[in-house]
């Protein structure tokens, strides 16, 4: 065998980058499925495992199995839900922002993607998403950020984290980066972090199928961009549900070749 | 932007090269400066801090960003804790622009983004799991760092590419502590995409006792 010198390993990784990129934000985007629509994805009745209404400024904690999904409405078109998960076998296994957005070349989720642990795998698929208008980056309210807001301190996202973490025996160390649904943050071309508004309608919502045994906390504050505040705010809906088995050609396993492999790695946990 | 090196370099009171892939921290005391160099240019250095009276209390990307409003690290930029507190501050800065929201590699993400055989590479994760265990701390304790001379543009549509370095040999960033804290590095051994010009290379920390500014 050649021994390849250290540039032609170089040369050969800097391709294989330029590969993987033009997939992931070229192909991968013409790929992926289109919003479904706001009266779309019907869950049959006999597939409801439980409902749950969280009021806004609260929380609330769901274990999902593997292939069970949750179903969160903002029926009010005004609430934003920020959630953070952890693996249930072991819970420093957790979800992981930066490696969803890196993984997939993107940080806008929509119906297609999926969201990341910190370990390679994949917590949960995006199977139905109405809006497409989610948040990476920025994060939920925080007692500062609410007092900075109201003038007062409120409920807030980080403490609701903080006290549904340590209701499982978890703590402060345990609490990753979340992510925002209908949570219409972007960036302008400066950089800055923009709230798209118009974005947003009542009655938009997101299914997310667990690909594995997960626990998540789903707090309902008002995200912190949001200029609607104080006045935002409605109860969602939260319906876990029995998911459609995921098929070979399924939208969210197929969508780049990075997360078929991070399929292959979270499916042999169960192999 | 503060493009003078000042303090002078000979008025430090600690100076160590942090070889290409190799984990390094120190305890920096409130007002104490860090000056981190990249000395060949192109190094993406990864970094964690913690509060050392109450190492729970930490970094937090989410609300650094939140503060600033602003998806980038750059001079002036205040680093927040998950506790709303101020742990310090970009004070200078000859690169412009750092990241923040890309996260570390590890071996697990790695197999994930190149291919199964590279994880079995040398990973940041892996140093600091190293060398938070000198603290008593674990994976667990790991959060979303910062990712200094790493350039991560997000575009206006999502579009989140890790792309080459802007940052030229000898360039710096100062970060002066406003407690004490417990400043973690990993010099990056990433050699499957551009944040180090698939080339790591060792990078120099020095600290002085005054702020920078």
């Amino acid at each position: 065998m050649v021994e390849r010198t250290k540039a032609e390993i170089s040369e050969a990784n800097r391709r294989r980058y330029g590969e993987l990129r033009a997939a992931g934000q070229e192909a991968t985007p013409k790929a992926l499925p289109q919003a479904t629509a706001l009266d779309g994805a019907p869950i049959a009745p006999q597939a409801v495992i439980s409902r749950e209404e969280v009021p806004p400024g609260w929380y609330d904690t769901v274990r999902l199995r593997r292939g069970e999904a949750l179903r969160i409405v903002d029926t009010s078109g005004l609430s934003s839900v920020s959630v953070i998960g952890w693996c249930e076998r072991d819970p420093s296994e957790r979800l992981n922002c930066a490696d969803t957005a890196k993984v997939q070349w993107s940080a806008a989720l929509s119906k297609g993607r999926v969201i990341l642990s910190d370990m390679g795998r994949v917590f949960l698929s995006l199977i139905e998403d109405t809006s497409g208008a989610h948040d990476l980056l920025v994060g939920g309210s925080t007692p500062a950020s609410t007092l900075a807001a109201f003038g007062e301190s409120a409920r807030n996202t980080r403490d609701n984290f903080l006290a549904a973490a340590s209701k499982l025996g978890l703590g402060l160390r345990d609490i990753p980066p979340c992510v925002s649904f209908f949570a219409p943050v972007s960036l302008d071309a400066a950089g800055r972090f923009v709230w798209n508004g118009a974005r947003k309608r009542p009655g938009d919502f997101v299914d997310l199928r667990a690909e594995v045994d997960l626990v998540l906390v789903l707090s309902n504050c008002p995200h912190p961009l949001d200029p609607a505040r104080p006045a935002a705010g409605g109860a969602v809906t939260l319906v876990r549900h029995r998911a459609p088995p995921a098929a070979a050609d399924d939208p969210c396993r197929t969508t780049s070749p990075e997360i078929v492999r991070a399929f292959q790695f979270t499916d042999r946990l169960y192999a | 932007m503060s493009n003078q090196p000042k303090p002078d370099p000979s008025d430090a009171v600690y100076s160590q090269e942090v070889s290409a892939e190799r984990p390094w921290s120190r305890i920096l005391k409130r007002g104490q400066t860090l000056r981190i160099v990249d000395i060949e240019g192109q190094q993406a250095v990864d970094a964690l801090l913690y509060c050392a009276e109450d190492p729970a209390e930490r970094y937090s990307a989410q609300d650094t960003l939140r503060v600033q409003g602003s998806a980038y690290v750059e001079l002036g930029t205040k680093l927040v804790s998950n506790k709303g507190r101020i742990m310090a501050r970009i004070t200078a800065d000859t690169c412009g622009r750092h990241d923040t929201s890309a996260g570390c590699c590890s071996c697990e993400s790695n197999a994930v983004r190149f291919g199964e055989p590279t994880k079995y590479q040398h990973a940041c994760r892996e140093n600091f799991i190293l060398e938070l265990s000198k603290y008593g701390m674990a994976k667990r304790d790991i959060v979303a760092n910062l990712n200094f001379f790493m350039n991560v543009p997000i575009d206006p549509s999502g579009n989140f590419t890790v792309v080459d370095g802007i940052s030229a040999g000898g360039n710096h960033v100062d970060i002066t502590a406003e407690m004490d804290v417990i400043f973690v590095i990993s010099n990056c051994p990433q050699v499957n995409n551009p944040c180090n010009g698939f080339n790591p290379t060792p990078v120099r920390v020095l600290v002085w006792d005054q702020p920078a500014v």
